[in-house]
């Protein structure tokens, strides 16, 4: 459903991402794995077109697309297929937690507003926060804004949800909601391309876990495979980095 | 104080206080209604970096800070005559005070935009809005809640620099009050009520300031609610 060949993005003479190839089928949950600075942010946010790549095509939808040629009206009309999960929320400030949700359909897509209000609430009530539909972000937990950032990407009904480590910015006690609600949806068929630094939902909860480093990827497989039996020594080396529990066996 | 003396700052503060509520609030209301307009427009150009436009824009700010009000008020009532161009003291004083003050608010506005943080930008993109969606719906408003108090205080120089307008004859609160003291001599007595006339005026100013402050402040002001 998306296939990203050969992507490559440098900022200036750094290179980022070093001809990256990817492959998200309809219903997966892919797992962006690796340490800080391996480029896994970058990957997500060129997919979406919030940077610039300089090099690659991405296939969508049976669709092709060239990172540098594509036109901004293709850009726009691609974005609506899909759905972004800051890392930090980006709620809109000024706005509700339901105008927040709403904001996409009735702004974005001509929906009508009483329309956009029932999708709204149903997808607040899905994160369970229908009793909050009136609160601005600020007024908000950290989880809670999270989860309003989930809701605003559920409502769109997109084919796709990115998540850019939707829980790092989170106090311990809070990274509980959110992964409950990403799981929900992982249950329900939603396809998602999370990286992510919780290894217990990429291995629980992902169904292809994605290693990189240094702007490549060094391996790729289902997460049962990736935990159970990595074949790269970084991979090995990481899952020991990051802890007992997932050091593989010797 | 001679009785005399109180009988005629009695008799002269509706003589001052009527221009000033026919000239000099409508010309700071009516003026800065359109700095507004001008800065929001010069903020936004340069915000989105639109070519030559954005180089006119810089160039109109450059121009109008760089010199003093006095000077463009003599340049477009005194000088464009010479062009052919002659405008009523009022409209000149509205168009003069106009310019200048949209271009001390564009800066304003245009640090407001660039302090909204950019996840808002791109959260707009990602759920499908288009660049002016986002900058009518998202950005502006709350550039524009960040600028608020700057543009308050500008307002309320405006209202006190119009006295400078009685120099291009707009028979304002300053002007009125000069030709009281021509009359009686008592310079220091009436420039002191005038200026009290001014204080009032202001301070009104700044009340409405707080409340647009407060309401626009919403958002945030409202605290946390609990869980
Ligand atoms: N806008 C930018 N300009 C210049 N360099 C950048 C920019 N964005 C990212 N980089 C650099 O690109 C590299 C990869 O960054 P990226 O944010 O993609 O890493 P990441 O894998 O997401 O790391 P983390 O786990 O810390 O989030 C880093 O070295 C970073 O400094
Ligand atoms: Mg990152």
């Amino acid at each position: 459903m998306l296939k990203v060949k050969g992507i490559h993005k440098a900022f200036g003479t750094l290179e980022v991402l070093k001809n990256v190839d990817l492959d998200v089928e309809k219903g997966d949950v892919v797992a962006i794995l690796g340490p800080s600075g391996s480029g896994k942010t970058t990957l997500l946010r060129c997919i979406n077109f919030l940077e610039r790549a300089d090099g690659g095509t991405l296939e969508f939808d049976g669709e092709n697309f060239s990172f540098q040629h594509i036109s901004k009206k293709e850009i726009a009309r691609l974005r609506k297929k899909t759905a972004f999960v800051f890392q930090n929320y980006n709620l809109f400030l000024n706005k509700t937690a339901l105008q927040n949700v709403t904001e996409g359909l009735t702004v974005a897509r001509h929906m009508p507003k009483e329309q956009a209000q029932d999708i709204g609430k149903r997808a607040l009530e899905k994160v369970g926060l229908a009793d909050r539909c009136d609160y601005y972000p600020s007024q908000l937990s950290g989880g809670q804004q999270q989860r309003v950032a989930i809701a605003r990407a559920l409502a769109t009904d997109p084919e796709i949800i990115f998540f850019d480590e939707p829980t790092s910015a989170l106090d311990p006690e809070l990274i509980g909601e959110v992964l409950a609600v990403m799981r929900r949806l992982a249950s329900e068929g939603m396809t998602m391309l999370v990286v992510t630094h919780e290894m217990n939902f990429a291995r629980d909860v992902s169904s292809r876990v994605i290693f990189m480093e240094g702007g490549v990827i060094v391996e790729a497989g289902t997460s049962k495979e990736f935990f159970g039996n990595p074949k790269e020594e970084r991979t090995k080396n990481f899952l020991r980095t990051i802890g007992e529990r997932f050091a593989p066996e010797e | 104080m001679s009785e005399e003396l109180i009988a005629l700052l009695a008799d002269s503060f509706w003589k001052i206080l009527k221009p000033g509520l026919l000239a000099t609030i409508p010309l700071t209301l009516i003026a800065f209604s359109f700095a507004l307009v001008i800065a929001t427009v010069a903020a936004l150009i340069q915000f989105a970096n639109i070519k030559v436009l954005k180089q006119l824009v810089r160039f109109y700010i450059w121009v109008i800070r760089g010199t003093p009000l006095l000077v463009q008020l003599y340049v477009v009532f005194y000088g464009l005559p010479n062009l052919g161009i002659l405008i009523d003291p009022f409209p000149a004083a509205i168009l003069v005070f106009s310019i200048n003050e949209g271009a001390y608010a564009a800066e304003t506005v245009r640090a407001a935009l660039e302090a909204v943080p950019s996840g808002q930008m791109e959260a707009g993109y990602c759920v499908g809005m288009s660049y002016l969606q986002i900058m009518r719906r998202i950005v502006l408003p709350q550039a524009m809640r960040t600028a608020v108090p700057s543009l308050g205080n500008g307002l309320i120089s405006m209202l006190k620099d119009t006295s400078l307008a009685s120099n291009i004859t707009v028979l304002e609160m300053l002007m009125a009050t000069q030709r009281i003291v021509a009359r009686t001599y008592e310079a220091l007595a009436l420039y002191i009520e005038v200026g009290v006339i001014y204080l009032m005026f202001s301070t009104i100013f700044t009340m409405l300031q707080r409340a647009v402050e407060k309401r626009l402040n919403g958002y945030e002001r409202k605290g946390r609610a609990n869980a």
